[in-house]
């Protein structure tokens, strides 16, 4: 049942954000929605774990084999956490940002999030699908609408480059429906069905190019940095922090145990996509001048290493990529509130125009500087971790033997290169001397120093203490790695 | 049968209601009363109760299908009358004939929709055509309404005399004009007549409903009609023609089907392929409209493409949500002034509402899912795919795609772009709850689309 509210609370909660039309008022209740959310989240890792409470299943298009079905299991678990947590940080992040409209705005917001809870939750395909596009609408009227003067055509790509991409799933999705038995949406006939090997191949297509697009793996990237730039913070923050992570939990939770065969056979294709993907876009990153686009390119690459991580099909590797995508959720989200920050005050993201902000703004440096090394997986930080799980999963890697060495290493070299274009953004930003534009500069404000403090302890405690989160994960990972070993064998 | 009699006696009495009624306020009552009527007859013909019960010697069937698709043709009809029966005051002085020749057209969609033998086959295409020629052409001072209705006039006999040709040729080939009796060829035996007669209907059939490569009209003759008329013949006509084309090939050709599935299938996709590409190009919103209804075609063409149970309950569907989605846009369009897109600038901001259920008719329309548009274009991909076409599936849904993009041109216009400052458009309020009604049927169809589809069965 709470799984069920997971995904309603937000949405009602939207729809009536739309009727009010104070901006005071709107902004307190879609915090309050928000936060009620996260405590239901909250409570359904903790207290609720009976499979009542975690699985929801009800009558729906009967006749088309459909049925309104959710369930909270390891995987869902992270990424609804992460969502809940990540939902009531943005909002007061950019408490004080104005938007014309702000009733729109925020209904707008909140759908959204009952989009991305119905995304994680869903175990029918064809509700799968419909709240993959229920989660893209608004944000396409979002960027549309409060983004920056390119905003329009830059959506329209985006919208147009992910709805292409999902149609083409759709075909998937029906074509696997009509190989089920009982001609059933869900899940588990999907799971249960052995398709030969050539059909799985041209089939893994289908549904892998949808969630390309939505990661983005090269060369499927390039709406990506461009998108970010032009949307307002807030929608950018649910985009790369949030929104990305649909692409890789479709991989896990909707391809590799359907496709166990293809997965397999396209392992090394799509490995190296995105090891190519992971370099270009770090050595881009490096040459950035933009704050946002140098942001928006080491996304690139770090979800580059979980879909390597992810296609090394072992339980370590996966493990990893679960810890990861909760923790770059929550790193890019500080690293985007700084940004947010520094436009707002000086109007310019040019990082050749900043400089000498430590002495001005030394409250704000010091959660930099906690958000940036958790970005670059420092020891005791949260990314390190999953890092260190990812880097373990693609080395001892089934997939590639012979190249595994090439993978890993090309892995850890972006490691390296993070390091350079975290470190070289702080330099650039925080120290050598003041100038005209950032002379008059003032610390952050107390929300933004709440939000990043609280962003700072999640950093480090899940650093020092990363047990809870890994055992979210833990039985998931497990059923997972037996589904897919018994698909293998009957392949075989 | 009842709503037939009843919207034909409806014709009837509109063309003399001139004499009688003197305001027009009361022509227009009385037109929406007795479309009212029909609609409840045919309701309850429904429901299993017939006020006559004509034996048509087996002319006409009035199968559960006929009197679903002729409930959501007249209620489409009534959406339109409600929308735009105001706008047709503009074009002529003949308010009363317009409804009367509504009407007929009417007559000849349920004719179409209904028809046992190929001769009835025949007589509703006409019915529905004829009207149509004067309606097209009813702007008598406007020289672009005169060449629409002179080019589909003379494109339509054309096309008309092919398909009575056609007609004859089965008929030569089986010896009658009865259709559901499956014909005992075997499959690398079937008679040249009977195949050439299937290939003169299917062109006919292409042609009326604006199928590529028979759609130069279409383009042409919608956006030179008067705009409240271009709304009717895109939507509730079209459909009514796809009907006929999908109960021709079942009932008539379908034993024959290696003979014309590729032919079908290459009409298909050229059709989806044109109409999608073009529309990406117009600047009117007109235009643009033609265009996206032979994109629309490409999809509703998959139906007698597949033919199977899936291509039944989604042809109706379609049907629906096609013809609502559009009628609602056309009744904003007749109200604008300028049909370009930049003349939508900011609308958005001037009437928040009436451009939010702009929004719901063309997220229906590009098949986003929540609306109407996606299950439709859904149950055709459900059919392709069942009928062993994967790749026109997938064909299928990039061109839908495609539509996308021109459909939200229109939303961004709406939404996204500043305005001239006024554009001083009025809109009733009945106007403006048609218009939400609309968008709350395209939703709730979309989330509950066995509302429309159980009446199938039960």
């Amino acid at each position: 049942m709470i799984v069920l509210l997971l995904f309603l609370v937000p949405l009602i909660g939207g729809l009536l954000s739309f009727f009010i039309k104070n901006d005071k008022v709107v902004r307190g209740w879609s915090l309050l929605v928000s936060l009620v959310v996260l405590f239901l989240s909250i409570t359904s890792n903790i207290f609720l774990k009976s499979a009542d409470h975690l699985n929801f299943s009800a009558p729906w298009m009967g006749n088309l084999g459909s049925s309104f079905s959710l369930k909270l299991d390891g995987l869902s678990q992270v990424l609804t956490l992460l969502t809940a947590v990540s939902y009531p940080i943005i909002l007061l992040a950019t408490w004080r940002t104005g938007y014309r409209k702000p009733n729109n705005f925020f209904g707008l917001m909140l759908l959204t999030q009952a989009g991305l809870m119905g995304v994680f939750t869903a175990t029918d395909a064809l509700l799968f699908y419909f709240f993959w596009e229920l989660a893209l609408i608004p944000v396409y009227f979002l960027c549309s609408g409060w983004g920056h003067e390119r905003r329009i055509p830059v959506t329209f790509k985006f919208f147009i480059y992910t709805f292409t991409a999902s149609v083409v799933m759709l075909v998937g999705i029906l074509y696997l429906y009509f190989q089920t038995p009982d001609r059933s949406f869900s899940m588990q006939s999907f799971y249960a069905l052995k398709l030969a090997a050539d059909t799985q191949s041209w089939l893994f297509w289908l549904l892998f190019v949808a969630f390309a697009v939505k990661m983005p793996v090269f060369p499927f990237h390039t709406w990506q940095p461009d998108t970010y730039e032009q949307s307002p913070t807030a929608v950018t923050m649910v985009l790369s922090g949030i929104m990305v992570k649909m692409g890789l939990f479709g991989l896990i939770r909707w391809v590799w145990p359907i496709f166990p065969g293809a997965f397999h056979a396209w392992g090394d294709v799509t490995m190296t996509m995105s090891l190519i993907g992971v370099i270009y876009a770090s050595l881009i990153a490096i040459q950035q001048d933009d704050l946002k686009r140098l942001i928006a390119y080491s996304s690139i690459a770090h979800m580059g290493i979980m879909v390597m991580a992810t296609f090394s099909e072992s339980a370590i590797g996966i493990q990893g990529v679960l810890m990861q995508m909760f923790n770059h959720g929550i790193n890019i989200i500080g690293l985007w509130i700084v940004v947010e920050l520094i436009e707002r005050q000086f109007g310019t993201r040019k990082l050749s125009q900043l400089g000498g902000l430590a002495q001005k703004a030394p409250a704000l440096a010091t959660l930099l500087v906690i958000v940036a090394l958790g970005n670059v997986a420092l020891p005791l930080t949260n990314g390190f971790i999953g890092e260190f799980l990812m880097f373990n999963g693609i080395w001892s890697s089934n997939t590639a033997n012979a190249h595994r060495i090439i993978f890993t290493v090309g892995a850890l070299i972006s490691i390296i290169l993070s390091a350079v274009y975290t470190l070289n953004m702080i330099k650039k930003i925080f120290f050598g001397n003041t100038n005209t534009i950032t002379e008059n500069a003032h610390d952050a404000f107390l929300n933004e120093r709440i939000v990043l403090g609280i962003l700072a302890v999640i950093i480090v405690v899940l650093g020092v203490y990363p047990q809870p989160l890994l055992d979210l994960g833990n039985s998931f990972v497990d059923s997972l790695m037996k589904n897919v070993k018994v698909a293998n064998l009957i392949v075989k | 049968m009842n709503a037939l009699i009843f919207s034909a006696v409806s014709g009837v009495i509109m063309m003399f209601s001139g004499f009688m009624l003197k305001s027009k306020s009361a022509v227009r009552t009385l037109a929406h009363i007795l479309l009212l009527v029909v609609i409840a007859v045919n309701i309850m013909e429904l429901r299993g109760i017939s006020i006559f019960s004509i034996d048509t010697k087996e002319l006409l069937v009035f199968d559960r299908f006929a009197l679903l698709f002729t409930l959501v043709a007249t209620i489409c009809t009534l959406a339109f009358f409600l929308l735009s029966s105001k706008d047709m005051e503009r074009i002529g002085t003949n308010y009363s004939d317009y409804f009367a020749l509504l009407f007929f057209v009417l007559s000849g969609v349920i004719i179409s929709a209904s028809f046992k033998s190929l001769l009835m086959l025949f007589l509703g295409i006409e019915i529905l055509s004829i009207p149509l020629y004067i309606l097209t052409g009813s702007d008598k001072r406007n020289l672009k309404s005169n060449e629409a209705s002179l080019k589909y006039f003379l494109m339509g006999s054309f096309s008309t005399g092919l398909m009575l040709m056609g007609i004859a040729l089965v008929y030569g080939a089986t010896g009658t004009f009865k259709t559901g009796v499956p014909f005992a060829f075997e499959l690398n035996k079937v008679p040249v007549l009977m195949t050439a007669g299937m290939m003169l209907l299917l062109f006919a059939m292409s042609f009326k409903v604006s199928a590529a490569p028979f759609h130069f009209w279409t383009p042409d003759v919608y956006d030179g009609a008067p705009t409240v008329f271009t709304s009717f013949m895109a939507t509730i006509v079209k459909a009514a023609g796809f009907i006929a084309f999908m109960r021709l090939f079942n009932d008539v050709f379908g034993t024959m089907q290696p003979q014309w599935k590729l032919l079908v299938a290459i009409i298909t996709a050229a059709t989806l392929f044109i109409g999608n590409l073009t529309a990406v190009f117009q600047q009117s919103v007109k235009r643009m409209l033609a265009y996206s209804s032979i994109s629309q075609a490409g999809f509703m063409v998959l139906a007698v493409y597949a033919l199977n149970d899936d291509a039944r309950e989604g042809l109706i569907l379609y049907a629906a949500a096609y013809s609502l989605a559009t009628i609602g846009i056309f009744g904003l369009l007749t109200k604008m002034n300028d049909y370009t897109f930049d003349g939508f600038n900011g609308f958005a901001k001037q009437q928040p509402m009436i451009a939010a259920t702009m929004v719901i008719f063309l997220l229906s329309l590009a098949g986003i899912p929540l609306t109407a548009g996606f299950l439709s274009k859904f149950y055709m991909l459900r059919a392709t795919i069942n009928g062993g076409s994967i790749w026109l599936a997938v064909f299928a849904v990039l061109m839908a795609a495609v539509s996308v993009y021109y459909y939200f041109r229109l939303v961004q216009a709406m939404y996204f772009k500043e305005g001239k400052g006024n554009m001083s458009i009025q809109l009733s309020p009945s106007f403006r709850y048609t218009m939400i009604a609309l968008a709350a049927v395209i939703i709730l169809l979309g989330i509950f689309p066995n509302l429309l589809i159980n009446w199938l069965y039960f």
